[in-house]
């Protein structure tokens, strides 16, 4: 459940993001596949070493999705629908993984945003990426 | 077993040596009680938890931060003592015997504070929060791996007494 204030404080924070999201999106995964290796067995189509061209491709897709999210929030399940297939029917990943690569994010955003990061802003945050990956997740059956 | 290789102990170490206690103790539990407010279930004693600012002005809050990182501390600093210590810093003291060290602070968890285990985790992903915000570049992936890996280690040992 988000208040307005949250919300505003989301699509805030996420539009000072898109300038960056090559770079932003790209060390959330890099975290992600080094403190959970199990991460890995999704993406052994690309090359995903620090500073790849897919890494850095594949991290922006991400960042640029979250933030249309967030100037949607109202409307995600709509919004994000054919992520929501896709994630379903040919991703397959499994459903636990979202947590970690939200998790990522969200030490990346810390990393980045320092003093800025305030325990409302990690509720803010983490709450709508609970909400968006369950939209993504909830095709899976 | 647990085996930690020496860039991972380098890691874990340099993290606790720039850690300012009365300074992330506050902020950790603040982050906790805010992020995740069914938490407050634990803290009836603590008095007003009604808003995010009456949370961080609040002295017990800032308090318990403190404790739970002294614990975290003294677990580093004893890599042999398995005496029971009080906190986290048991953990850091004692790396390659986290699971022993922990045997009371685990029974303590689990039958006297009837804490759910589901929580440590969500404490644990706090203070790595509150790492990141600190140490910002300097919180590399290589470093937030060894620093998960030491809590998944001391959530196991605290979880280990529970049935």
């Amino acid at each position: 459940m988000l208040s307005n204030f949250e919300k505003e404080l989301i699509v805030q924070i996420w539009d000072k993001m898109i300038p960056v999201a090559e770079d932003i999106g790209s060390e959330a995964l890099l975290r992600m596949f080094t403190t959970f290796p199990k991460t890995k067995t999704y993406f052994s189509h690309l090359d995903i070493s620090p500073n790849s061209d897919h890494l850095r491709c594949h991290g922006k897709k991400i960042v640029q999705a979250l933030a249309d999210g967030a100037r949607n929030i109202s409307t995600l399940a709509t919004t994000l629908a054919p992520l929501s297939r896709f994630h379903a029917y040919l991703l397959r990943i499994h459903p636990t993984n979202f947590k970690l690569l939200n998790h990522c994010i969200i030490v990346t955003l810390a990393c980045h945003m320092g003093d800025n990061f305030t325990p409302v802003a990690h509720a803010a945050i983490d709450k709508f990426l609970s909400a968006f990956s369950a939209v993504l997740a909830e095709k899976f059956r | 077993m647990v085996v930690w290789t020496d860039q991972e102990r380098a890691f874990i170490q340099d993290i606790f040596s720039k850690l300012n206690y009365e300074d992330a103790g506050p902020e950790l539990y603040c982050r906790v009680l805010i992020v995740y407010p069914w938490t407050q279930r634990y803290f009836g004693g603590f008095g007003n938890l009604y808003s995010a600012e009456a949370i961080k002005s609040n002295p017990m809050v800032a308090a318990h931060g403190i404790v739970v990182l002294h614990g975290l501390d003294k677990a580093m600093k004893n890599m042999d003592d398995i005496t029971v210590l009080k906190g986290l810093e048991k953990a850091l003291k004692n790396m390659d015997n986290i699971k022993n060290t922990f045997t009371a602070l685990s029974e303590l968890h689990s039958e006297k504070l009837q804490v759910d285990p589901g929580n440590f985790q969500l404490l644990g992903d706090c203070l790595t929060v509150v790492l990141a915000r600190r140490m910002t570049t300097d919180f590399t992936p290589d470093i937030q791996a060894a620093w998960q890996k030491f809590l998944s280690v001391v959530i196991s040992a605290l979880t280990r007494q529970y049935y």
